[in-house]
């Protein structure tokens, strides 16, 4: 039995519904303190609206949130202040430089000004900003302006920061370099980071992952034990006709074997010894195969239905659809 | 900012040269353009607090809004000071407005000033409120243009700035008496140009000719329940 002072969050049957639409439906679980917690699962899955209920933007419509102790519908601003946010969108203001914008932000969230200073400078050299410091955000690239936000986002020393596609759209430099802050933080300071991202590769990084499609949580584990779930091995072949190969996958060896877009995928425990005697035996002409160790993604793959790089598509969709709107609005 | 200064000017130079010399003496000694100058001072004050609701859907629209949202400080005072920051500047503009006085013949003492600047103020302060409420509910920059100008040049118009509003005609009486700025552009106008309640410069409320003191009472009402509103939107807002 953990000790309930263990858990930082603790999401219990949390369920929010917009008019007829479910987004989260009865969700459970808890986020340890100082883990790196990895929040994965398609658009709309109802990741957005989870965080949105966790930092105190939205109001669920049943079940109960706890963080860092506090109630996050009746101790709002409790909440506020153990918290620190990263947002997919940039939410500074850019007519202030990235000083004022870190100033204003001390000062809402009572940073003392006997420490502010040497915060800031700390804050600002740690994401390499502090040459820029007194540029007006606007002249800022992308990469510098995620990197304000994240300075902006420890400068209050949150217990949980909160991470929603912290490195979407970033060079594989800025990423790696915001990782290693981010890592840097979670050992020195024993934040929680709660994370949600599109890319595998981070989310290896995560202590442990929970997957939600449809508004529920579908499997929460460490990232090894999640990949174990899917089956040692991983072949994906491309045939001449890949629905009559799954048929025939299914009939010949009794596994389930799912598209991608690159062909049919499906997982078997000896990948090496089996290939041979598959090659040989199989009805339908194959045009390629191969054979590697399963990823988060084929985790996510199998639990979902749907490949994570999808996502990165489905992403720009949503991001035209919302354009669209906005325009005619 | 620039803008919501000059525009209100043109009005009382366009307007008062081209009518005024038509339209002869509105009242004692009082002539059109004089009788559209304290109005033109209230529009400017008017027209900056009501559109200093936009730096709500700014923020929005850059997202800088999200970042007070999530702060640990109370929506109430965030709302009351977003009101206080856009009143501040129409009152300021509104001063500015006030140099031109002379230009048309209006000489009002120190003390006039001084006590148009409590009025000014509290009209800066129910429009900038009435500003912030909308823009807590509109979201998109073009819809609250849109809204904006179908709201806030009907509101001017029919505000008494540019024409005494007794005696028009029903439903153009109600609409003046139920917009909250005709409260405000009389006692400016009453402090001005003199006149207590009765004199031509007046308006009248269910029979009963307001007092300095009435529009005051009336404007303040329609402040606090504005004010109200606009803090119950800007909390409950996603």
């Amino acid at each position: 039995m953990r000790n309930m002072d263990d858990y930082i969050i603790t999401v219990e049957n949390l369920v929010k519904k917009f008019g007829a639409l479910t987004a989260v439906n009865d969700i459970s679980f808890n986020v340890k303190s100082g883990e790196i917690f990895g929040f994965l699962g398609p658009n709309g899955a109802g990741k957005t609206t989870t965080i949105g209920v966790l930092c105190t933007l939205v109001q669920p419509t049943s079940g109960r949130a706890i963080l860092n102790g506090f109630n996050v519908v009746h101790q709002q601003s409790q909440v506020r202040q153990s918290i620190g946010l990263v947002f997919q969108d940039p939410s500074l203001d850019d007519q202030l430089t990235g000083l004022q914008n870190l100033r204003f932000h001390a000062s809402v969230y009572n940073v003392p000004g006997s420490i502010l200073a040497q915060r800031i400078e700390h804050v600002l050299k740690m994401t390499e900003l502090w040459d820029r410091r007194n540029n007006q955000v606007r002249t800022y690239s992308g990469g510098m302006k995620r990197r304000l936000e994240i300075a902006r986002g420890l400068l209050h020393h949150p217990k949980v920061l909160f991470l929603d596609e912290p490195t979407l759209g970033l060079d594989p430099q800025t990423r790696n370099r915001i990782w290693e802050y981010i890592i840097e933080l979670q050992r020195k300071e024993g934040t929680t980071i709660f994370l949600t991202t599109h890319y595998m590769d981070e989310a290896d990084k995560a202590d442990r992952i929970a997957i939600i499609d449809y508004g529920k949580l579908i499997v929460m584990d460490t990232p090894s034990n999640l990949k174990k779930m899917a089956g040692s091995d991983i072949i994906s072949v491309k045939t001449a006709d890949d629905d009559r190969a799954i048929g025939e996958i299914k009939l010949r060896y009794g596994i389930e074997a799912s598209r991608s877009s690159n062909g049919v995928n499906f997982g078997v425990t000896n990948g090496e010894e089996f290939l041979p005697s598959f090659i040989k035996g199989f009805g339908i002409p194959i045009l390629s195969v191969s054979l590697r160790r399963p990823s988060l993604e084929d985790v996510f793959l199998k639990l979902t239905g749907r490949e994570i790089r999808e996502e990165n598509v489905d992403a720009m969709k949503a991001m035209v659809q919302m354009h669209g709107r906005r325009m005619r609005r | 900012m620039v803008s919501s200064i000059i525009f209100p000017l043109f009005f009382l130079f366009i307007f008062g040269s081209g009518l005024g010399s038509r339209l002869g003496l509105l009242g004692p000694g009082v002539n059109f353009s004089q009788f559209m100058f304290p109005g033109v001072i209230g529009m400017t004050v008017f027209m900056g607090s009501f559109m200093g609701g936009v730096s709500v859907v700014w923020d929005r629209e850059f997202g800088f809004l999200k970042e007070v949202l999530v702060a640990p400080i109370s929506r109430t005072s965030v709302a009351l000071g977003k009101t206080l920051g856009s009143a501040t500047i129409a009152l300021i503009q509104g001063v500015i407005t006030l140099i031109f006085a002379p230009l048309i013949g209006v000489y009002p003492s120190a003390l006039t000033v001084l006590s148009l600047l409590p009025l000014m103020f509290l009209l800066a302060v129910t429009m900038g409120a009435f500003g912030v409420l909308l823009a807590t509910r509109i979201k998109s920059m073009q819809a609250f243009q849109v809204v904006m100008q179908m709201l806030m040049f009907p509101m001017m118009f029919l505000s008494g700035v540019f024409f005494p509003v007794e005696g028009l005609p029903g439903w153009m009486n109600f609409l003046v008496k139920i917009n909250p700025a005709t409260y405000g552009i009389a006692p400016i106008r009453q402090v001005m140009l003199g006149g207590g309640s009765g004199s031509t410069f007046g308006i009248s409320l269910f029979g009963h000719n307001m007092s300095l003191w009435d529009n005051v009472g009336v404007l303040a009402g329609f402040g606090i329940v504005i004010m109200l509103m606009a803090i119950w939107s800007f909390r409950t807002q996603g």
